[in-house]
C-alpha cells in the first residue's frame, strides 16, 4: 500500500532525493539513518566478536589451576579490554544502532533527526574502538579494569599510558552515545507520523526514548570522572590523589552513578525488543501497554538511585546501606510487572514459536535467574560475602547476556529480513540457539558455585589446592560451545546475503510501521508517509485513513509533528550528505589522542575541530543547489510539481 | 533467600510454560477462545502484588540480618590493624603499651570464640580483606580507616585473600588466619613480641652478614638488628609463617631460596628485585632466616 510505484512521476524523484552518494568518497558522506544504522550494527557486532575472543582467552587461561598460558600482565589487559569492549563498544552501540535503524521507521519518519550528528557519532565509535585495539596490539591495552579505580589508575601506580587509553576511549564512546541519544529523543518526540499520539508509540520506541534520556543523565557522570582522572594523570590535579587531600571514593560514586544506570541502558532496549517480538508472535496487542511503558519509565528513574550497592564493601553507615538495599530490591517490581505482562500476552494470544521467539523464551529463563540473584545481591550481608567473586560474574552475565544478548539475537532474526530483504535459516537457527543456550548455562552456572566457594574475580590464576579446577574447566568447555554458536550465526548471516531477496515486506505479519514498507526499505523509508490510527498501525487500518500530501519530492522535506498528539506542525528541510562529519570526527580523534601525551594537544587540537565544524555548518546559497536557507518553519500548500495531491483512503 | 528465589524462579517459569502451551494451542482453535482481558488483568495484578509482598519481606530480613552482623557487644575484643600493600598484608596487634605491640605480615592468629576487631586501611591502592569462612569483605581504601569484626567458632587454618583488583599480582595476595585456643594464642603472641633471634652458629652469622650486605634491610626489618625498614613484610619471625609471598608458595627452605634468588619467576611484577647471590651466600642467608621463628 505504500510502494513507490503508485506515486505518479514522483516516486523515482523522491528516491533520488533521499539517496546517499555512491563511490568511495560518497561512502564517507552517508547520512541515511539506515546506512548508519547498518554500520553501527555491523561494527558493534564485530566488537562483540573481538570481545568474545578475549573472553575465550580468559577461559583458556582459567581452565586449569596455576596455568601459565597468559601472564598476569596480558591477562589484566585482556579482562579490562573485554569488559570495556562489551560495555562501551558493543552493548550500548548495538542497541543504539537498532534505534538508529528502526526508530525512524517505526514512527513513520523519512529520516532520523540530526542525521549528520548521527554520522559523526558513528565515526567516533569506530575511531574509538580502533584506537583501543591499536593500543592493545602495541602492548598499551588498559589493565586497570573496566571500572579503572584510582589510586590504581593514577600515574603513581600505572605510569604507562594504559589508563589514559581507557579514559579516552570512554570520552570517544560517550560523545558518540550522547549525540545518538539526542537524535533519538528528537526523532521520537518530533518526527512521529500523524496520529501516533504518545500512547500509540511502539514499546520498542518507548524503550529507546527512555534509554536515551538515561544516557543524557548517566554519561556526563563518567565523562566528568574520566576527565578528572586524565587531569590527575596529565596536569597533576589531585581529584583522587589521597596524598594530597584527594578522595579515592569520589571516583566510585561518580563511576557507579553512571555504571548502574548503564546496566539499564543496555537492558531496557532489550525489554523493548522482547515486547515487540512477543506482540508479533502472539498476534495480539501487548497486554498492559500502559503498565509496561510506566515500568520502563520508573525503572529509568529508580536506576539512578541504587549505585551504592556496588560499594557495599567500602564500609558504609547502616542507614545508607539499608536505603540502597531497599532501592535495589524495589526496582525488581517494575521488571516483574513487565514479565507478567509478557506472560499474559502470550497466554491470551495465538502464539507461534519461530526462531526469534526461541531466543525470547531463552531470555526468560536466563534473565529471571539473573534478576533473582540480583535481588540476593541487594542484601548487604550476602553482598559482602559474594561481592567481587565469580558469583557476581555469573550474576551479571545472566542479566546482561540474558537481558540484552538473547533479545538481540531475537532481534537479528526478527529484523534481518527487513534490513537485508532475506530470511535466515530456520533449521540452522534452532541449532544455533540450542548451542548458545546450553553453552551459556554451562559457562556461567558453575561460576555461581565457584563464587560461593570463594573464588575472587579478576585473578589470572588460582592454586590447585583450592579445588576450583573442575568447575572452571566446565565453564571453559561451555565457552567453546557458545563460540561455535556465534561462528555458525556469522556464517549463516553472511551466506544469506548472497541469496535472492525473498522476504516480503511483512514476513511475520507484524503490526508496527517498519513492516509497512518494502524489505529493505527504500531511501525515503516511505514513498508515501503513513498515518496512524492505533497502537499496531498495520493491524488497525480504518477504511477512511487520512493521507499526507504536500511534501516535496525534490528536496529532503520532513514532516515535523507535535510532541503529545503528533498533529502535523511544519515541514523542515533536512541536510544533504556531507563529508564534514567524517572530517570533524578525525579532528576530534586527533585532539583526544594528542591530549594523552600533552595538555597542549587540547589547545592546538581544537583548531582543526573548529575548522571542520565551520565546514560542517557552512550555509549554502540556493544558487548552489543549497536549500538550507529556506525558512525552517514554513507552512505552504502543495504546488503541482511537488507531490501528487492524492486523497481518500490508502 | 535462596529458597525464596528458587520458588519464584520455578513459579514464573511454570507460568511461562503454561502460557506458551496455551498460546500455541489457541493458534489452531477459534480466536474467540481468548480469556477476557479483565480476567488476565486480575491475574497479573495478583502476581505483582505477591511480588511486592515477597520483596518487602526479603528487604526486612536483609536489613535485620545486616544489623545483627554489624553490631558487636563485647569488651574482651582483640584489636588488629591491617594495612594493605601491593601485594601483601601488614598486620599489627594493637596494645596500650607500645613495646607489647606486634608487627607481622600475611598471617593472622586469633583465639577461638573471641571477637576480633579489625581496623583496616591501605598504604597504596584499594584492596579488600576477605576470609570467606569468617566474614564478609571490607575494602581497604587509602585515606580511610574502617573497622569490622569477626569471631571464629572453630579452630583451624582459614585462607583469606584480596578481593578488590589491585594490580598485577592481585591473584597472589592471600593470607592465613589461624584460629587456636586462648593458651596457644597467648604463647604465639608472646613469641611474636620477642626480637629476632641472634644467630648461634657461624653459618647463621654469615647469613646475617649477607642479609645486611645485600641491602635486604632497605625494605625489610628484623627487630633487634639494623634492618628496620617498613616497605616490605617484617621478617623478624619469618620462619614461623606457613607461606611465602602472601600465599604464593609454602614456606620451605628450598622455596625460600628460590624466592630470594628471583621472586619474579614465582610472582611476576612484585616489588622485590632478583638477588643474584653466590650459592654459599644464599645457603647461609636461608639458614639464618630459618632460625627466625
Amino acid at each position: 500500500m505504500t510502494r513507490g510505484v503508485d506515486l505518479p512521476n514522483g516516486g523515482d524523484r523522491l528516491e533520488a532525493t533521499w539517496a546517499d552518494p555512491n563511490g568511495l568518497y560518497g561512502w564517507f558522506t552517508h547520512v541515511d539513518h539506515k546506512s548508519i544504522g547498518r554500520r553501527y550494527l555491523v561494527t558493534a557486532f564485530a566488537f562483540f566478536l573481538v570481545g568474545g575472543v578475549l573472553a575465550a582467552l580468559m577461559r583458556l587461561q582459567l581452565s586449569r589451576p596455576d596455568n601459565t598460558i597468559l601472564g598476569p600482565d596480558l591477562y589484566n589487559q585482556i579482562f579490562t579490554t573485554h569488559g570495556t569492549t562489551m560495555m562501551f563498544l558493543f552493548a550500548v552501540p548495538v542497541m543504539q544502532g537498532l534505534g538508529i535503524y528502526f526508530v525512524p521507521l517505526m514512527v513513520g519518519a523519512r529520516s532520523i533527526a540530526f542525521p549528520r550528528l548521527v554520522a559523526f557519532s558513528y565515526w567516533m565509535l569506530l575511531f574509538g574502538g580502533v584506537f583501543l585495539y591499536a593500543s592493545f596490539l602495541v602492548g598499551a591495552g588498559p589493565d586497570v579494569g573496566w571500572f579503572s579505580y584510582p589510586p590504581l589508575a593514577e600515574s603513581l601506580y600505572t605510569p604507562s599510558k594504559r589508563a589514559d587509553v581507557w579514559a579516552q576511549l570512554i570520552t570517544f564512546t560517550e560523545v558518540g552515545s550522547l549525540a545518538v541519544a539526542v537524535s533519538l529523543i528528537t526523532t521520537t518526540l518530533k518526527l512521529r507520523a500523524p496520529g501516533m499520539t504518545l500512547n500509540r508509540i511502539p514499546i520498542f520506541v518507548w524503550a529507546q526514548l527512555v534509554t536515551s534520556f538515561m544516557v543524557l543523565f548517566a554519561m556526563p557522570a563518567v565523562m566528568l570522572a574520566s576527565t578528572a582522572l586524565i587531569l590527575d594523570r596529565l596536569v597533576g590535579t589531585h581529584f583522587f590523589d589521597v596524598e594530597h587531600a584527594g578522595d579515592a571514593l569520589l571516583w566510585q560514586h561518580l563511576f557507579w552513578f553512571f555504571g548502574h544506570p548503564e546496566v539499564y541502558i543496555i537492558f531496557i532496549p532489550g525489554t523493548g525488543i522482547v515486547s515487540t517480538i512477543i506482540t508479533t508472535f502472539s498476534q495480539r496487542r501487548m497486554f498492559g501497554y500502559l503498565a509496561v511503558v510506566l515500568s520502563l519509565v520508573s525503572t529509568a528513574f529508580m536506576g539512578f538511585g541504587l549505585w551504592v550497592h556496588h560499594m557495599f564493601a567500602t564500609g558504609l553507615p547502616q542507614l545508607g546501606e539499608s536505603f540502597f538495599t531497599a532501592a535495589s530490591i524495589i526496582i525488581a517490581i517494575p521488571t516483574g510487572t513487565q514479565v507478567f505482562c509478557w506472560i499474559a500476552t502470550m497466554w491470551s494470544g495465538r502464539l507461534s514459536v519461530r526462531i526469534p521467539m526461541l531466543w525470547i523464551l531463552g531470555f526468560f529463563t536466563i534473565f529471571i535467574a539473573g534478576g533473582l540473584t540480583g535481588v540476593m545481591l541487594a542484601a548487604v550481608p550476602l553482598n559482602t560475602q559474594v561481592h567481587d567473586t565469580f558469583f557476581v560474574v555469573a550474576h551479571f552475565h545472566y542479566v546482561l547476556i540474558g537481558g540484552a544478548v538473547f533479545p538481540l539475537f531475537a532481534a537479528f532474526y526478527y529484523w534481518y529480513p527487513k534490513i537485508t530483504g532475506r530470511l535466515l535459516s530456520e533449521r540452522l537457527g534452532a541449532w544455533i540457539f540450542g548451542l548458545f543456550f546450553v553453552g551459556f548455562n554451562l559457562t556461567f552456572f558453575p561460576m555461581h558455585i565457584l563464587g560461593l566457594h570463594g573464588m575472587p574475580r579478576r585473578v589470572y590464576t588460582y592454586p590447585a589446592s583450592m579445588g576450583w579446577g573442575t568447575l572452571n574447566l566446565l565453564a571453559s568447555a561451555g565457552a567453546a560451545l557458545m563460540a561455535c554458536a556465534v561462528v555458525l550465526f556469522v556464517i549463516d548471516a553472511v551466506r544469506e546475503l548472497a541469496a535472492d531477496m525473498a522476504a516480503s515486506p511483512n514476513p511475520w505479519n507484524a503490526g508496527t510501521l517498519e513492516w509497512a514498507t518494502s524489505s529493505p526499505p527504500p531511501n525515503s523509508n516511505f514513498p508515501r508517509l503513513p498515518t496512524v490510527a492505533g497502537r499496531e498501525p498495520i493491524w488497525e487500518t480504518p477504511r477512511d485513513q487520512p493521507v499526507i500530501v504536500g511534501l516535496r519530492v525534490d528536496a529532503r522535506d520532513v514532516l515535523v509533528t507535535h510532541v503529545l498528539d503528533a498533529e502535523p506542525d511544519h515541514r523542515l528541510l533536512f541536510p544533504d550528505p556531507s563529508i564534514w562529519p567524517f572530517l570533524t570526527a578525525i579532528a576530534v580523534t586527533v585532539l583526544f589522542i594528542w591530549s594523552i601525551f600533552t595538555p597542549w594537544g587540547v589547545v592546538y587540537g581544537a583548531v582543526p575541530v573548529f575548522v571542520t565544524m565551520v565546514g560542517w555548518f557552512w550555509p549554502k546559497s540556493p544558487n548552489e543547489g543549497g536549500t538550507r536557507l529556506w525558512p525552517f518553519a514554513h507552512r505552504t500548500l502543495p504546488r503541482p510539481h511537488e507531490a501528487p495531491a492524492a486523497g481518500g483512503a490508502i | 533467600m535462596l529458597s525464596v528465589c528458587t520458588v519464584v524462579f520455578i513459579a514464573v517459569l511454570a507460568a511461562l510454560l503454561v502460557a506458551v502451551v496455551r498460546g500455541t494451542r489457541r493458534r489452531s482453535e477459534e480466536p474467540s477462545a481468548s480469556p477476557a482481558e479483565r480476567t488476565i488483568t486480575r491475574y497479573v495484578g495478583a502476581a505483582v502484588g505477591v511480588t511486592v509482598v515477597t520483596l518487602i519481606a526479603l528487604l526486612a530480613a536483609s536489613v535485620w540480618t545486616g544489623r545483627t552482623v554489624a553490631s558487636l557487644q563485647a569488651s574482651n575484643a582483640i584489636s588488629i590493624a591491617i594495612t594493605g600493600h601491593q601485594w601483601w598484608w601488614e598486620i599489627q596487634y594493637e596494645d596500650a603499651i607500645p613495646s607489647r605491640r606486634v608487627l607481622t605480615a600475611n598471617e593472622i592468629h586469633i583465639p577461638i570464640n573471641r571477637p576480633v576487631v579489625l581496623k583496616v586501611t591501605s598504604r597504596d591502592v584499594i584492596h579488600s580483606f576477605w576470609v570467606p569462612n569468617l566474614q564478609g569483605k571490607r575494602d581497604l581504601i587509602p585515606g580511610y580507616t574502617t573497622a569490622l569484626w569477626m569471631q571464629a567458632s572453630r579452630a583451624g587454618a582459614f585462607r583469606g585473600q584480596c578481593a578488590e583488583f589491585c594490580g598485577m599480582q592481585h591473584a597472589h595476595m592471600a593470607f592465613d588466619v589461624i584460629v587456636e585456643s586462648d593458651e596457644e594464642f597467648a604463647k604465639w603472641l608472646d613469641a611474636m613480641r620477642q626480637p629476632g633471634r641472634d644467630p648461634l652458629d657461624p653459618t647463621g652469622h654469615k647469613g646475617r652478614d649477607v642479609f645486611m650486605r645485600a641491602r635486604c634491610g632497605t625494605c625489610h626489618s628484623i627487630r633487634g638488628s639494623d634492618a628496620a625498614a617498613q616497605a616490605a613484610p617484617d621478617l623478624t619471625h619469618i620462619a614461623s609463617r606457613s607461606t611465602l609471598g602472601a600465599g604464593s608458595l609454602p614456606n620451605t627452605p628450598d622455596n625460600l631460596a628460590a624466592w630470594i634468588e628471583d621472586s619474579q619467576r614465582v610472582k611476576p611484577g612484585n616489588q622485590m628485585p632478583p638477588n643474584p647471590l653466590a650459592a654459599e651466600d644464599l645457603q647461609a642467608l636461608v639458614a639464618y632466616l630459618e632460625t627466625l621463628r
